[in-house]
Parts: C-alpha cells; structure tokens; sequence
C-alpha cells in the first residue's frame, strides 16, 4: 500500500519515535475491571444511542446530509493546503495571529510560550480535544503556568490529581455522585462541607466555582471543532457554557486545534452543524455554540493567537486511507456505538483519542512499529456498527482491516517471522490444496478429540487457550461435511 | 435448479450437520444440489487478519472452485459477505484486476437470501417444536443486510415460537482472531450476549453463521447455560419425520 512509505517519512518530520504505550489487550483490563466505569460506560453511551438515533430520526434527508458532509470533508482535505493558506490570511486580516506547529512538542511550546509571554502565571482551560494529543497540561505545569481546565469532567480529574479524562463524555459520569460529593468537599475550593450529594447541588457548587476562575482569567486556552478558512471565524460547540465564558472574558485567547477542522466556507459549515450536534450528543443544535472572528476592540479578548497543530496530519493525507480518516469532525458517535469503548472507555486507546476512529488515527499518523500502535486496529470485531453512524461516512472497519495489512506487511519485513505469520502462512498453504486440506481435516479432528471431553473441549493449547479460557469448543465430528458427503448412497463419490 | 454448496472450511470440520441440513432443504425443495470437492476456506480470517497475500490466494482458488456455477449457496454469512464484499478489496490490494472481475462474477447467495430472494419461498414445510431466540450477526445484518429474512423463514415453521432478544443488534464479541487478541474484551462482550439469550427463556438460539454460534454457544456451554445453539439450516431442515432427519 502506498501509505507503507509515508509512515516512515512521518517519524523523521515529528522527529522523535511515539511514545510507549501498553498495547490494547493490556491496557483494557484496568478498565474492564472497573465497575463504576463500566456501569456508567453503558449507562452513558446507552443513552447517547437512543439520543442520536431519535435526532437523526427527525430528519427525512439524513442520507444526503451525511454524502454532503462526506464531499465537503472529502474536498477540503484534497486541498487543505490552498484551504489553510486562506484561513491564515483571513485570521491576520482580522486581527489574530496564526501559529503552525508541525508536532505535539512545537504545539506544548507554542502554547506555553504565549501564555508566560503575558506574563501571567495562571490560564484557564475549557474544550481543549488536543490537551492530551500535545500534552498540554504537562507542558504549562513544567513552564510554572497553573492551568484551571474549566470542562466539568477535567476540573473532576484534577481535583482527583488523576490525569485528563479520555473521553470527551458528558459531565464526570465515571464517578457516581457519593465519590464526586466527598471530592468537592475535599478538594474544590469553598465547597461547603454539608454540600448534598444530589446531582442539582453538585453541578452548581462545580459551577460557582468555574464561574469565579472565568471572571477572574486573563488567559484562556481553548480548541475549535471548526474554522472558516473565508472568514477566519473560529467556531466552537459545547454544552456548559465554559467554553463560551473562556472565548470572551479573558484578554488574550490561544486557541488549538489541528489542521484538520478548517471547512472552506459558511454554506459547508451549515452543513456540517446539522450533522455534528446531532450525532454527538442527539441534540438539534449544540447547547453553546460560539462562533468569533479576530479580535473587536471593547469586545471579548483584545489578542488572539490560533496554534494550527499538525503533528502528522498532512503526512497522512498522502494516501486514501489516510483522507478517509481525517474526514472526522470528531463527534464520537463512533464511540458511543462501538461494543468495544462500551466495556473499555477511552483510555486503552491512547492519547490521540478512543473508540473506533482513535483504533484508526493513531495507527495511522503515529506509524505501525511498536506493538501497541499496532495492536490498535485489532481493538476490533469489524462488527460495523461505526460505519452506519458516522456523519461523514468513513468506513471505519474498512480502514481497520488495512491497517491490519500494514502491520502485516511491516511484520513481514522482519528478519524473523512472527509465530502468527508462520500460522497464517501454514494455514493458507494448507487451504491451497485439495489432498493437504482434507489430510488436515482428519488430523485436526483426531487431536481435538483427544482433547474433548463429555462433546466438549475445555482447555487447548497455545493461543487457542485464549478461547477456551472462558468458552468450550465443541468436539469435532468423527466425520467431516465432505467425509459424509462422499460416502452419501444418492449422489456418493467425488466429481 | 442446480446449486452448488459452499459449506465453509469450519462448518466442514466442526459443523457438518449444518452442511447436511442444507442439502436435505434443498433437495426436499426439489433442487439438485452439487459439492464442489475442491473447496476450501474463502480467505476470509486472512484478510481480516490483515494477510492480504494468502487471502488473495484463497479469494483466486474460491473464484476458480465456483466460477462455473449459475447459484452458488453458503449456510456461512461472513463467508458470503467476504466473497461480496470484500473480494473487490482484496483484488485492489493486491492488484489483481482478474480477480476483481472474476468476483463480480461469482453469485454467491447467504442461504436464506437464496430461500426468499430466488426461490421466492418462506415457508419451507418445517416443523420443530421449540422456543427460539435468533441472534442477526454482524456480517448478516450490516454487510449482506439480510433485514428480517431469516425472521419470515422461522415464522413460517410449523410449531416454532420465535421470542424477541433485547440487545439482539449487539455483536458477539468474537470477531474471528479477535477473540483471541482480546480474549477479555470479547469475553465481557459474549457474557452480555450469553445474558440476553437466557433472559428470552429460550431452549434454542439460532442464527445464519456458526462462527457467531460457535462463541455464544462456546460461552454458553461452558456456564452450562441450557440453551443449545442451532444453526437457522438445522431449523429449517427439521420436520419432526425421522425419515427426514438430517443427524447421520
Ligand atoms: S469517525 Fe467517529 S468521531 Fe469521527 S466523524 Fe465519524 S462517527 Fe464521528
């Protein structure tokens, strides 16, 4: 495949090899031992289901918005550059200052550096999807910069000195409402202790609190889910309000977001605000939706500062499956769909983000050479559940299972093969010829019966043990399909 | 009408009485059914597997095995999807233009799509006696959208009462080599899958591919689950008559 080579020329642009990560398999079982999560994982993306499914029911021309989405995403990527050129023009003219960052770290330093230039020790932060692809916290805190995210379910992570949540989910809902009361009380700044544990309390003793962070910021970091390139609007869709407080109050706004969310005009940007809301969260429109343009005197922040990330984007773009992916407008109804995230979450997935489309991106930008990157695509059953959803119908399975060929052939340039691709290759010799099928078939069926117990095999060997870890096997046959085919009286014999 | 059956290398190993079933059909419909003796495995494990190579080996023999027959049948859905679906895929990566026309040309049918859609029958003269719960797979339900075919075939046998599976739409969890990748994944998956079953109260779970059944049914066994699984062919096979009994 043509994106073979890109993968290389990739690790020398973001300059250094990604960092390690626990491949999927390891990094699930935290999670699916976690009750609370669980319970709350299902609760939530249940929920998100029915709620998309009925929005989307409202409309009777969903299909064609979907391929209009798909065409729009699909032609700004072909020509992100003349797209991107534009928006940095119209940003200028507005008053903004435009950043390019070709990696995560350029994007850290960036940041960091725009905040300490102010000379400010403090900024908030609210709607960030890049904070945890650009370690963002990480980088302020090492820069002496205190950073207030204002997102319900960050400033919760950070109360409980956890790191940022994965999931860009509705407010803290991995943790119930007795651990999220005994939190507050602990650790949220003039909380009272007799605060009630009922969810109406809670959200307003979080709110009071953010509510004097906003007013009292000077900095603000925040992301955008678009940014018109004829314009230079940025745009930003959120439901607490956070975002809309960070974008005007303070006086110097920086804002991230990958180079991937520039839509060439406002007529595209219609399209694409029917399709986000309604698959994210099943709402009409998104709760806040604020929209600004450069700077206004008198008006909201007097300096602006748009970090445009790439961090392996546009080398991506060099191939199909690379365009394909990056159509996302990040809405996570992949997610909400997927029965993997749905017992998992997004931590497993890495930092560039879970579920379906993350088992993708990441793969994808950050290379198949390590194994966790490469065990990603495999996070899996291909049941295509994301594929129906998606508003702007990438064919996620599709790119999974090429994915699944690039780790493939990267294994098969090795100067030692894989126990699997010796398996693999054993297999498909064996299926090549009739006599070495039907010898296996014999041969197979003797060893498992020796196995088997009762019609039943409990335990097997090797990788199979994974199977009959929790599952039996039932014993084979004493004759197979094609055995009892040929001694059949009726039609009995080999044509 | 003359069909040949495609049975599946593991319905052929593991599951031969699907294989029976199928014959017994349509040969009780009055059809000639063939068995191409030089098939194999439709390379579908590789492909997913991401072992584009020997797929496109396998997808060439499968072309070449069937090629000369005007309806090809498989009790096997995924296999069915993975001829029709991703063969045009398979050809691409590996650039075999021969191969993608020569899949286009192959009319492979999902059994119960050949029973409605070519035949144009639904009710086949079964008759079995049970209470059935019908899981869509993945492959049946988005890649060859089999809608409520398989659902009209159950209704119309004799004696069968067909009961509703909440969560009937969610994957198994087993995902050919997934389920050993990510054993505990797939594990939490078919433990959800395996409750809904029980809590229908049915004695038989039934669906159009035993790979699926094999995990639920696997699952099952193992928690001693009293429900058996059965693949749609063995229902519809079924008409209480010991003559016509397809268990060798
Ligand atoms: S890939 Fe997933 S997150 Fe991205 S647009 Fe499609 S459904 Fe939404």
């Amino acid at each position: 495949m043509s994106g073979d080579s890109s993968v290389g020329g990739r690790a020398s642009s973001s300059g250094a090899a990604p960092a390690p990560m626990p491949k999927f398999a390891v990094a699930a079982r935290g999670a699916l031992a976690d009750t609370a999560l669980r319970r709350d994982l299902r609760a939530v993306t249940g929920e998100l289901r029915r709620r998309r499914e009925a929005a989307v029911g409202e409309l009777g021309d969903w299909e064609e918005l979907r391929e209009a989405g798909r065409a729009i995403r699909d032609e700004t990527l072909l020509n992100l550059d003349a797209h991107l050129e534009r928006l940095e023009k119209s940003v200028t003219e507005a008053g903004g200052t435009v950043h390019w960052a070709a990696d995560a770290a350029e994007a850290a330093r960036l940041v960091t550096g725009l905040v300490t230039a102010t000379g400010h020790g403090e900024a908030v932060t609210a709607a960030v999807p890049a904070a945890r692809e650009i370690g963002l916290y990480e980088a302020l805190a090492e820069a002496g910069v205190t950073a207030h995210p204002t997102d319900l379910a960050e400033l919760v992570a950070r109360l409980d000195g956890g790191p940022a949540p994965a999931d860009p989910a509705p407010p803290a809902f991995h943790r119930d409402r007795a651990r999220l009361r005994e939190l507050f009380v602990r650790a949220l700044p003039d909380a009272p202790p007799d605060l009630p544990d009922d969810p109406a309390a809670l959200a307003a003793a979080a709110r009071a609190h953010l509510r004097r962070r906003l007013l009292s910021a000077r900095v603000a970091v925040c992301g955008a889910d678009f940014m018109v390139a004829d314009t230079g609007t940025l745009v930003l869709l959120e439901s607490e309000g956070n975002g809309r407080a960070a974008v005007t109050l303070p006086g110097t706004l920086i804002c991230v977001a990958g180079i991937d969310a520039v839509v060439p005009t406002w007529d595209d940007l219609e399209v694409l605000l029917q399709l986000l809301p309604r698959s994210a969260t099943g709402d009409r429109m998104s709760p806040c939706v604020s929209t600004w343009t450069g700077v206004t005197p008198g008006d909201g922040p007097s300096e602006l500062h748009l970090v445009l990330l790439d961090n392996g984007r546009s080398a991506a773009l060099a191939d199909e499956a690379g365009r394909a992916a990056l159509r996302c407008v990040r809405c996570s109804a992949c997610a909400h769909v997927c029965p993997v995230y749905e017992r998992t979450g997004g931590e497993p997935y890495g930092p560039r983000g879970g579920g379906p489309i993350g088992a993708v991106l990441t793969p994808l930008v950050e290379g198949v050479e390590d194994a966790a990157r490469a065990s990603l695509p495999y996070a899996s059953t291909l049941c295509g559940a994301c594929a129906d959803v998606c508003p702007v119908k990438i064919d996620i399975p599709d790119l999974l299972v090429r994915l699944r060929g690039r780790v493939v052939e990267s294994r098969r340039r090795r100067p030692v093969p894989t126990p699997e691709l010796l398996m693999m290759r054993s297999a498909a010799w064996t299926m090549a010829d009739r006599g070495r099928y039907e010898a296996a078939l014999r041969s197979g069926a003797r060893w498992a019966r020796l196995l088997s117990r009762g019609g039943r095999i409990r335990r097997l060997p090797g990788l199979l043990g994974k199977w009959t870890d929790a599952r039996d096997l039932p014993a084979p046959p004493v004759h197979s399909f094609r055995a009892w085919w040929r001694a059949r009286p009726r039609h009995g014999g080999d044509r | 009408m003359r069909v040949a059956l495609f049975v599946a290398c593991f319905n052929d190993a593991l599951f031969p009485g699907t294989g029976r079933a199928v014959t017994a059909l349509l040969e009780r419909l009055g059809h000639e059914v063939v068995f191409p003796p030089d098939q194999t495995c439709c390379g579908q494990m590789h492909w997913t597997t991401g072992y584009r190579r020997e797929a496109a080996d396998l997808a060439r023999r499968f072309a070449r095995v069937f090629r000369d027959y005007d309806a090809v049948v498989t009790p096997a859905a995924s296999c069915a999807a993975t001829v029709r679906a991703s063969y045009a895929r398979i050809a691409r990566a590996d650039g075999d233009d021969d191969l993608a026309r020569a899949a286009e040309g192959l009319a492979v049918h999902e059994l119960s799509e050949f029973l409605v859609d070519v035949l144009g029958v639904t009710d086949v003269g079964a008759y079995f006696p049970h209470r059935v719960a019908y899981h869509p797979t993945c492959h049946s339900l988005r890649t060859l959208e089999l809608g409520d075919r398989p659902l009209r075939l159950l209704r119309a046998v004799k004696g069968l009462e067909l009961v509703d599976m909440p969560a009937a739409e969610e994957c198994c969890g087993f995902g050919g080599t997934f389920a050993m990748k990510n054993a505990d994944v797939s594990v939490a998956m078919v433990a959800d899958k395996v409750r809904h079953v029980r809590s229908t109260g049915a004695d038989v779970l039934c669906a159009a591919d035993n790979a699926c059944l094999a995990h639920i049914g696997g699952a099952l066994s193992r928690l001693r689950g009293g429900v058996r699984v059965m693949h749609l062919a063995e229902i519809l096979a079924a008409t209480g008559s010991p003559a016509a009994a397809v268990r060798a």
